[in-house]
């Protein structure tokens, strides 16, 4: 097997770019989330500040070995999920480590965190982390499920398990975009998207209202930074995997920051309009909405 | 000593007997050590920087003076502009605001609370109440001067003071940490037994071991 080792920078390149972007992304949504709430909100390099606190604290506690390795496993699932899907289309510097069946792995990166972050707050011993990371999986399970049906959709609608194949037949104008040939399977997977962003209406697992701010109730100092750094990387991962899958991908920089902008803007959008639901509620939400035009995409493939 | 916290032998569902100790069990008894700073000053200079433009405060109201740090979070006063956010737990905490008079009850939930945060961690007594006692000076529940038991990094004087006095104090608060004087977490583990002993001299039923984390 010949390996271009060319391709490790370049992946770190995009790993610098979009950490940056995540960072200055956050800040921003949360400024848009306080003027819609008539504040002024934090300043655009508040995450940078933070992060830096955090790093610097001089005393760290530790729960055991799997409390050190949840951050852990929760940074490579987002940036596992960052590298090996296309982030920049036709770019052989930007491809990063995409090869024919990267879905499936792209959809078990997903996961990937949240199951870390499980065992290491099921650890920490609090039992606000235990409430929290059981809320936690149920939400992730039932909102995974409609985007899981949308993804094999998409896969039998182009013939293929390759982001890039994927991006490719979606070229050549607006029209070809999924979002307008297969426009059930994309309302179900954006339903998901709701789900999976952590901002109102179903962010009840992190907000600090509810049971104490959840799994990361014990996490401090650095090993919040790590849960932090991903922070910023995951939400563009993800929304990097709906860009090639729905939107037609990203052939360059610029289109690639205006279209995760607008994608996350959705859940924006809908995150300040909208009051919060209970766990049960919002699983009873995914099954009644989400999974039905989940399944009518199938069939109609 | 209440009964569920005394040392015992418990049988479990599989039969297996085991011996529960729980001030032994659930906490850690090793005290508190002076942790220096980075030693390249120009590092320290930035951490400070970053712990002054990003205080997480604990919330927790221990007194009445804890209205007026609601308001804060409000459109009108919005201290989220400074850097001050607010903090559901105490690991992820750097500042405690000992709002108002301080019954010996709650002294007991703040050292706990207090030891429970990473060093550095600041305290700002808020209101007279910290200070001398304020009008409590006389009551037999409530402690007169909080420097006695948490090392105070500020007070901010009034009954109450207004929110515009928190937000003025905070700035203070950042002065006073980017200049490296924010070391209250040090000067508690120097001078831990002194604090012990004082708190200990309040408290009359102490139930939790000596270092809780």
């Amino acid at each position: 097997m010949d390996f271009d080792w060319i391709k490790i920078p370049y992946s770190l390149l995009t790993l610098f770019i979009v950490v940056n972007f995540g960072m200055l992304l956050g800040a921003f949504m949360q400024k848009i989330g306080a003027r819609v709430g008539r504040r002024r909100g934090i300043p655009i390099y508040q995450n940078y500040v933070d992060l830096i606190k955090n790093y610097g604290l001089r005393s760290s506690i530790t729960h055991g070995t799997m409390y050190y390795l949840g951050p852990v496993f929760r940074l490579s699932g987002g940036v596992g999920l960052l590298l090996f899907v296309p982030t920049i289309y036709g770019s052989e510097m930007f491809s990063n480590l995409s090869f024919a069946g990267d879905l499936i792995l792209a959809l078990y990166f997903v996961f990937f965190g949240t199951l870390g972050m499980a065992l290491g707050a099921a650890e920490s011993g609090h039992p606000h982390a235990a409430i929290g990371v059981t809320r936690g999986l149920q939400q992730v399970s039932t909102s995974e499920l409609p985007f899981a049906l949308a993804v094999f959709s998409v896969a039998l609608q182009y013939q293929t398990l390759s982001v890039t194949d994927i991006v490719a037949a979606q070229q050549g104008g607006m029209q070809y975009w999924t979002v307008f040939t297969n426009p059930f399977a994309v309302a179900a997977a954006m339903l998901s998207f709701l789900g999976s962003m952590m901002r109102p209406p179903f962010d009840v697992v992190l907000a600090p209202q509810e049971i104490p701010i959840g799994p990361p109730t014990e996490y401090h100092s650095s090993y919040l930074a790590l849960m932090q750094t991903n922070r910023a990387i995951f939400p563009i991962a993800k929304i990097v995997i709906y860009m090639n899958l729905f939107f037609g991908g990203a052939p360059s920089w610029p289109v690639f920051f205006l279209k995760v902008f607008l994608i996350y803007m959705i859940s924006v959008f809908v995150g300040v309009c909208h009051p919060r639901f209970r766990v049960e509620q919002s699983i009873r939400w995914f099954l009644v909405w989400a999974v039905p035009l989940g399944v009518l995409s199938i069939v109609l493939v | 000593m209440k009964e569920e916290l005394l040392k015992r032998w418990v049988k479990g569902p599989d039969g297996v007997e085991f011996e529960v100790e729980p001030l032994r069990d659930y906490y850690c008894e090793a005290p508190p050590t002076v942790m220096p700073a980075a030693y390249i000053k120009i590092v320290e200079d930035m951490f400070n920087w970053a712990r002054a433009e990003s205080i997480w405060i604990l919330g927790f109201g221990t007194g009445c003076g804890a209205i007026e740090m609601r308001p804060l979070m409000t459109p009108r006063f919005d201290a989220y502009r400074y850097g001050v956010q607010w903090r559901p737990t105490p690991r992820q905490a750097n500042l405690f605001i000992i709002s108002g008079y301080l019954s010996t009850k709650t002294l007991k939930r703040a050292i706990r609370s207090y030891e429970q945060m990473q060093n550095p961690k600041y305290v700002i007594g808020l209101g007279s109440c910290t200070i001398n006692g304020g009008m409590y000076w006389d009551s037999y529940n409530t402690i007169k001067r909080l420097d006695d038991y948490l090392p105070v990094d500020l007070y901010i004087a009034g009954c109450m003071p207004r929110p515009e006095a928190l937000l003025a104090g905070f700035q203070d608060m950042k002065k006073l940490i980017r200049a490296g004087k924010g070391e209250g977490a040090n000067k508690y583990a120097e001078n831990f037994d002194w604090y012990k002993a004082n708190q200990k001299k309040v408290i009359h039923d102490w139930d939790m071991p000596d270092y809780n984390w």
